[in-house]
């Protein structure tokens, strides 16, 4: 019988005791002796020169500790925000990659732009200083958008004068245009993939504390991966070694990508922390948040799909322009590269593909990944295409998918954009999500609400995704700065249970009850002598931290290698115990036995003999029960699935409802059906929300016009339905607990689900041009009384 | 400074607080609860959603001299000892939270929710909820948490 605490058990998570109760530790919840509090103050301005910062008022303020501009962090050595990935135009040329001071120097470059810090007793006397400051500006010409950047009438960096990032391609833009050119049916559309601002609930926290004693740095952030903060800030910004410098993540409330990247506000809490010899603390308010963590998405896109007589793909061709804002934030520049481009095979055998990517900055918030990174506007991309062309051609869109699905049997499969896909049933998740939504009887569904006023319109999205990113010497290759392996280690008490260090970071996905479900799973130890410790780079070897849905694929993999050599070890003691031979023990639900004998040997005793090591086998092996692994990923997974959506669109309003959203989705091997189920709810909402909600703006000097939850409209309860969730599994093939990853999906499938329904409900009164995403009531409305 | 005192989870405090002083700041930084939680700055998002004699209030709308006098429950008090308030509980069973930033001004909200009304409809506890923003879930587990836990209540 399978453990009701194993792989494959709904258990209800470890870490919700603390969070239902109020006792989780979010970095807010943290206090230092002695702290400090930080205030930015923030530049008003989308594009100007700063002439002069007067300090003195700032520093008559009761309560001000100190003020800081760009000039004293460049006085005191401290260096600008690094970028982690550097992408290189067709013609060979690095990206232009311009300086991303902590605090400005001379310009700021978008609302927000940090131009100096007020340090002070109190959050309200920071506050007040940062208010008292004296800065001249000079108002310079805006960048606010791509088209502006183009246009170059402005530069937003003196040393890039046509304000393009970079210039990339992938495949043979001549070769594709022929294929386009010789294909029975062309179908074009000019997508815009809508800017987003990510919004996890809890707003970002830095705290910096030094100990002059031991000459040790820390930093308490909001990361989603510390170890990374660590050797960006250290070894780039502050020049401080690692072995000086300690970054916690504790509990952290949501990230989504947008607490990937390392920000000046946790650069200068740090080294104000060492020169003030107390700790500095600053937290962000929402407004802050709006005009500082990086946003996501911003393509303009036109896309050209080929196909022949019988509907196949012969030809794809995608140009895109990407808003990069005004700075490189940390891994900005392979967004909408690497993890765009590559994707746009999508399900399909689609022979020739050609990816044209211009890069821009604007005086706009840095744009970076958010939840899915280049996939969900991959998959945008194809899935409104191939939609299209199902319609403009007269077939079925599920048919006409169906036509150009890579074949089950056609694994690994190399794509014509530098992937090889591990393992896929396309064609299943499409026929569980069509029986799901009862896709036969749509018409009818369809003809009773115009029997009420109503339109109705149905979408598919057959998504795929690159997930648990990455081997290290692929994304080497293609500019990345960094590994990407894990880290895991196992560490085994002297009575049996066990401590698990990952270099993951859970804040939100349930990593405490995943992993420790894998290990009592493999040692046969319940669950809840398992515990499972991140986001602390003092106790965990090493990580990468979370995001790409690497977790389980990269950082469950580590785990199991440490688990791999916890039972080759704990078998040599259990054969040392039982006088028997290594290679005749056995080990299963936790107990040793030997082949053929009723011998046997808990877990437990093996565990105590490891660190009572009387009766053991000194010669051959050490005392102790502790391993740790790093895993380099043969490939990326790729997770995919199908999402369907029905809507109803009230005419009079404009207003749509969502009356049925059905996913079915592949992730490999589920652990946690509960968590993942969770998981996929959450993508959608945030999907849904992109195509039907959210959108952030600009006006035409570079103002932010959506800078609060008053102007952007995040999903409400009352915005979604429920959700009906299904899965197949087919195993990856090449990491060791045969997992994909299933953080992103939602959000990577439904804006071209939602899109391709409304899409579908407009043609039925008429109206065949497609509206851009949000589909607001306005839009529609406007659309379909032809304003 | 203006002086304030109230019961907070059963216990009578006291305080100096500035006038312009928040009562979520009150309860988050002199009293140290830090289970009610700040997510905005405009009073949309409910994660600082306590209960003022009984009614659920956000935190960040109200002065703490405005709660002289009040009873106030925070997420830290509800729960009876070791033993779960049904609400939370139901939480728990329903994977109705993911990152938990959201959770305890949800659960005050849904506590709420259900002494108004003990068999709420998906629909009802949707709408009730709609000044209590999640990112994490999509809310689909939360209002099955919430339907639960009202039951669980009754």
């Amino acid at each position: 019988m399978p453990r009701d605490d194993g792989i494959g058990a709904a258990v209800r998570r470890k870490e919700d005791f603390r969070f239902i109760t109020g006792r989780g530790s979010y970095t807010d919840d943290l206090n230092r002796p002695g702290q400090a509090f930080a205030a930015f103050l923030r530049s008003p301005h989308a594009h100007a020169r700063v002439d002069s910062i007067n300090v003195s008022p700032a520093m008559a303020v009761e309560g001000v500790v100190a003020v800081y501009t760009g000039q004293d962090l460049a006085d005191a050595g401290v260096n600008g925000l690094p970028c982690g990935w550097q992408v290189h135009s067709k013609n060979g040329e690095p990206m232009a990659e311009p300086a991303h001071p902590a605090l400005a120097q001379g310009k700021v470059r978008h609302v927000g732009d940090a131009v100096a810090v007020v340090i002070a007793e109190s959050r309200t006397a920071a506050r007040a200083g940062a208010e008292a400051l004296e800065v001249a500006y000079t108002p310079l010409p805006a960048i606010p958008n791509m088209k502006s950047a183009k246009g170059a009438v402005a530069t937003v960096h003196d040393d890039v004068t046509n304000n393009q990032c970079y210039d990339w391609e992938l495949g043979d833009e001549a070769e594709i245009d022929a294929a386009l050119a010789a294909s029975a049916h062309q179908v074009t559309l000019s997508l815009v993939n809508n800017r987003l601002v990510p919004n996890p609930m809890e707003p970002r926290v830095a705290i910096g504390d030094f100990d002059h004693a031991s000459g040790e740095h820390t930093l308490y952030t909001t990361s989603q991966n510390p170890h990374v903060i660590r050797l960006l800030m250290g070894a780039f910004v502050l020049g401080l070694p690692e072995h000086k410098l300690r970054v916690v993540a504790p509990d952290v409330g949501g990230g989504f990508g947008s607490k990937i990247f390392h920000y000046a506000e946790e650069a200068v809490v740090t080294w104000a922390a060492a020169k003030l010899r107390r700790p500095v603390k600053w937290t962000s308010d929402r407004s802050e948040a709006f005009m500082t963590d990086a946003h996501g998405r911003d393509h303009e896109t036109t896309v050209t799909l080929g196909l022949d007589a019988d509907g196949k793909f012969n030809a794809l061709k995608v140009i895109t322009d990407a808003n990069m804002g005004a700075y490189l934030s940390t891994f900005a520049p392979c967004v909408p590269t690497y993890l765009y481009a590559t994707l746009l095979a999508g399900q399909y055998t689609t022979p020739k593909i050609y990816a044209g990517v211009r890069a821009w900055f604007t005086n706009t918030v840095p744009v970076d990944a958010y939840r899915g990174a280049g996939r969900p506007e991959a998959t945008y991309v194809v899935e409104r295409i191939v939609e299209e062309a199902a319609r403009q051609i007269g077939v079925d869109p599920a048919e006409l998918r169906k036509r150009n699905f890579i074949a089950p049997d056609a694994f690994p499969y190399p794509t014509p954009v530098a992937l090889e896909y591990d393992s896929g049933n396309y064609a299943g998740t499409l026929d569980k999500a069509m029986a799901a939504v009862d896709y036969a009887n749509f018409k009818s569904r369809q003809a009773a609400s115009k029997a009420a006023g109503k339109l109705r319109g149905i979408g598919f999205s057959a998504y795929i995704e690159a997930c648990g990113i990455a081997p290290s010497a692929v994304v080497g290759s293609l500019g990345a700065r960094a590994g990407l392996y894990e880290s895991g280690a196992v560490r085994v008490h002297p009575t049996g249970s066990v401590t698990f260090y990952t270099g993951t970071h859970s804040h939100g996905q349930g990593h405490e009850t995943t992993f420790a479900q894998v290990i009592a799973e493999r040692l046969g130890v319940p669950i809840d002598n398992v515990d499972v410790v991140h986001g602390d780079t003092n106790k965990i070897q090493f990580g990468m931290g979370t995001y790409g849905s690497r977790s389980l694929a990269v950082g469950g993999s580590a785990l199991a290698k440490a688990l791999d050599k916890v039972e080759a070890k704990a078998k040599k003691i259990a054969a040392h115990l039982m006088e028997a031979s290594a290679d005749d023990v056995e080990f299963k639900d936790g107990q040793f036995t030997v082949a053929g004998t009723d011998k046997s040997v808990g877990f437990g005793d093996v565990a105590l003999t490891a660190y009572v090591p009387h009766n053991f086998p000194h010669d051959e092996l050490e005392p102790g029960l502790e391993e740790q692994a790093f895993y380099d990923p043969a490939n990326f997974t790729f997770p995919a699935g199908c999402h369907i959506c029905e809507v109803e669109i009230d005419p009079d309003t404009g207003r749509t409802e969502i009356v049925n959203f059905v996913a079915a989705d592949d992730f490999g091997n589920i652990v946690n059906p509960m968590i993942v189920e969770g998981q996929v709810h959450g993508g959608i909402a945030q999907g849904v929300g992109q195509a039907l909600l959210e959108g952030c703006l600009y006006d035409g000097d570079g103002q932010l016009m959506t800078g609060s939850y008053m102007d952007y409209c995040m999903p409400r309860a009352d915005d979604l339905p429920n959700f009906k969730v299904e899965t197949q599994v087919t195993p990856c093939p090449h990491n060791p607990l045969g997992v994909k990853g299933c953080g992103e999906a939602g959000a990577i499938a439904a804006p071209a689900a939602v899109m391709n329904a409304v899409t579908d409900a407009l043609r039925s009164a008429g109206v065949s041009k497609p509206i851009d995403m949000p589909a607001t009531p306005s839009k529609i409305w406007s659309a379909l009384n032809g304003a | 400074m203006p002086s304030v005192s109230m019961t907070i989870n059963g216990k009578k405090v006291l305080g100096e607080v500035e006038a312009r002083t928040l009562l979520v700041d009150f309860i988050r930084e002199d009293q140290r609860l830090t289970g009610t939680h700040v997510g905005c700055d405009t009073s949309q998002c409910g994660a600082c959603v306590i209960h003022i004699n009984g009614e659920a209030v956000k935190s960040c709308t109200m002065l703490a001299v405005q709660a002289n006098g009040a009873e106030i429950t925070t997420i830290e008090g509800l729960a009876n000892g070791d033993e779960l308030h049904p609400m939370q509980e139901a939480f728990r069973d329903n994977h109705g939270l993911q990152c938990g930033f959201c959770t305890p001004g949800m659960i005050m909200s849904a506590v709420a929710l259900a002494k108004r009304n003990s068999a709420p409809s998906e629909k009802e506890v949707r709408h009730y909820l709609e000044g209590n923003l999640c990112r994490c879930t999509g809310y689909h587990n939360i209002v099955k948490s919430v339907i639960a836990g009202a039951r669980a209540m009754s």
